[in-house]
């Protein structure tokens, strides 16, 4: 039998943990079960900003890869991997909902899960939060941890 | 340009403590303007020239004859790329794992907030004012003309931007002019680079600082009543200030975000008023057509059409001046060409879209006086440019023109200008700076010094009178466009090189979409 892939969304939260701890539960009832952790920093190609913001884009890039990584997603992928899960963690730059679905596409993922996050402003009201749109265009189950 | 600071300086030291009265305000702006006109204007001679026993500048010759060299030697690269310019744009090329980083559509967007703004409002009310509705006809082959200029300088600026070590990322025609040269061992990239540097700073101070101060200021004053023009050169200066100095991002965020809203603002409203007298569409493009090849007895005839239609149309999408080497230069690709191809779209939709649809609106509105009978524009009593309605010219021509369609346009375009204005100055700020750093070094304390200069600057530019200040903008941005096209003449066999390759790999199967 093939290798499941749980896709799990991390947002440096207590609902991403939740989530997290969710992810391991499950993976602990499957024979060959691999967690692929995947945070998301908010991003748009289609974002206007300035020339002196455009120079220091790629530093500043470079930086909040690293920041992700040191904060949040080394020590969720250590303290998987301490209990015996198999697991990886994937840090990018783009719209969560979108990076998700084509991840769990990418990989055959059997489901995603993702905490629920209260919806926050205007944009999120208007064109609903990440697991809103997540569950409106996903490919594969979503499981949202309340 | 240094014979004037020292000048003004020197004047606004002795001015200075005697502002209180508004009396001694005017005479101070009196005094702006004699020092300003008399110390500039030997360069703007220099640079506005005639061709020998003609009344055709020789600089707009260059341009011209630059732009359409460009055009041939690429093959119409404006056509030819028009439609991957737009997937670029979309994103269809980029490496998602390139995510987070410049994209195609940013470089874009920076690029066109530092040329949409005054040069598409004012400049081209300006151009047809004196050069009458045929100047539109030259403004847009211009504009066509010039997205081949800036395909060239585009892909120069990315190719031999500077990578730094910390990760930031900054180029222009100082780098392609240095290393450019080096790579074909050609002599003088250096001393290019030094005097398009010394013009760059000027072409920031001018066109990209004192115009946009100095037109925000008329607009404001036509809807408010006259006021003295330091008052809202220090409040815009205070604000440049905070965000150029201060480093307060949210302000700049802010218009960054607000300005492409008021670009398209300004083009739908363009629209409605041309939809609503669709009737004389067709007029209008009558006139446009006549007075493109005969003048309609405007100042100049035909020849005054044809220099101001693409004076403007230089000064308003800076294709060929070298700026817009500078705002691409950040992107992420691999490709220069993939950037070169991207800019060649700023120019269509700053001159060929947004300015044309600014002179339809003037042209049809009616705020031209019109002779009926001897089918011909009556001049003014001084004959350098048309009558208009309400004697007015600059951005409030413009404004009176969209006043007939919409009387509360006014209040519209007063905000936009500002932020056009606002917008520009922040980008020429950028573009001012690499080009001072580039001589002094980096540091900031230099930097500091610049921008300084930079925010002094705008209060000159809001209490100075438009024909002085249009002058010397104009000097200083052709200035850079002699050097930067010097340059681009000596580099464009590596650009040609550069795009047979990529085209090449982009047929072959090479280069392909990233699609999910």
């Amino acid at each position: 039998m093939s290798q499941t892939t749980l896709i799990v969304g991390l947002d440096g939260s207590e609902a991403g943990n939740r989530a997290l701890e969710f992810a391991k539960t499950r993976a602990g009832l499957i024979a060959d079960c691999r967690i692929m952790l995947v945070y998301v920093i908010e991003w748009s190609p289609f974002s206007f900003q300035t020339a002196e913001e455009n120079e220091k884009r790629h530093a500043r890039r470079e930086q909040e890869l690293q920041l992700a990584h040191e904060r949040v997603m080394n020590p969720a992928v250590e303290a998987t991997r301490a209990e015996g899960l198999t697991c990886e963690g994937i840090v990018r730059h783009g719209d969560a909902a979108d990076i998700l679905e084509s991840l769990a596409k990418k990989h055959e993922a059997a489901q995603i899960i993702v905490g629920r996050v209260g919806a926050q402003g205007i944009k999120a009201r208007l064109f609903g939060g990440v697991t809103g749109r997540l569950v409106a265009g996903s490919s594969v189950p979503v499981t949202i941890i309340p | 340009m240094k014979r004037f600071s020292t000048l003004g300086l020197a004047t606004a030291a002795l001015s200075l403590p005697t502002l209180a009265a508004a009396q001694e305000a005017v005479s101070f702006e009196q005094r702006v303007n004699d020092i300003f006109a008399g110390s500039t204007g030997w360069f703007v001679n220099l640079i506005f020239m005639n061709l020998p026993g003609t009344n055709f500048p020789w600089i707009v010759m260059w341009l011209v004859v630059a732009a359409s060299i460009f055009t041939v030697y690429f093959g119409f690269i404006q056509i030819k790329a028009f439609g991957h310019a737009i997937s670029l744009v979309k994103g269809d090329y980029s490496d998602p794992n390139d995510a987070g980083e410049v994209s195609h559509f940013q470089a874009l967007t920076t690029a066109l907030s530092g040329t949409v703004g005054l040069g598409n409002i004012a400049g081209v009310a300006v151009a047809i004012s004196i050069g009458g509705p045929g100047a539109t006809f030259w403004m847009i082959v211009a504009g066509l003309l010039g997205m081949a200029s800036k395909f060239t300088e585009c892909t120069l600026g990315v190719k031999y931007r500077n990578e730094f070590p910390d990760g930031t990322v900054s180029g222009g025609p100082m780098y392609y002019m240095v290393k450019g040269f080096k790579e074909r061992k050609l002599p003088g990239g250096r001393f290019l680079a030094i005097v398009f540097s010394i013009f760059t700073i000027g072409g920031a101070l001018g066109g990209g600082n004192m115009f946009q101060a100095n037109q925000a200021h008329a607009q404001i004053t036509q809807i408010t009543g006259d006021f003295s023009g330091l008052i809202t050169g220090s409040i815009f200066a205070v604000v440049v200030f905070l965000v150029i100095v201060g480093g307060i991002k949210s302000i700049a965020s802010v218009t960054e975000k607000v300005v492409p809203f008021m670009g398209v603002m300004y083009v739908v409203a363009a629209l409605v008023i041309l939809i609503v007298n669709y009737d004389q569409i067709g007029w209008a493009f009558g006139q446009i057509f006549a007075g493109a090849f005969t003048g309609l007895g405007v100042a100049g005839g035909f020849v005054g059409a044809l220099i101001q239609g693409f004076k403007r149309a230089a000064f308003s999408n800076e294709a060929g001046v070298g700026s817009a080497a500078i705002a691409h230069s950040a992107v992420r690709t691999k490709e220069p060409v993939t950037e070169g191809v991207v800019s060649l779209l700023e120019p269509f939709i700053d001159t060929v879209v947004i300015c044309t649809m600014t002179a339809l609106v003037i042209t049809i509105s009616g705020v031209l006086v019109w002779d009926p009978q001897a089918g011909v524009y009556l001049l003014n009593d001084a004959g350098t440019a048309i009558r208009t309605v309400d004697g007015s010219s600059g951005v409030a021509l413009t404004s009176a023109a969209f006043a007939s369609g919409f009387s509360w346009f006014p209040y519209v375009l007063a905000v936009a200008v500002v932020l056009f204005a606002f917008s520009t100055m922040i980008s020429w700020s950028y573009y001012g700076l690499k080009a001072w750093t580039y001589l002094f070094g980096e540091g900031k304390t230099t930097e500091l010094i610049f921008k300084l200069i930079f925010c002094f600057f705008i209060i000159v530019g809001a209490a100075a009178q438009l024909g002085a200040v249009i002058d010397f903008s104009d000097a200083m941005i052709f200035a850079m466009a002699v050097v930067n096209i010097t340059a681009l003449y000596c580099l464009m066999p590596i650009v040609k090189r550069e795009m047979n390759s990529y085209f090449s790999r982009l047929k072959s199967g090479e280069i392909v979409k990233h699609t999910d």
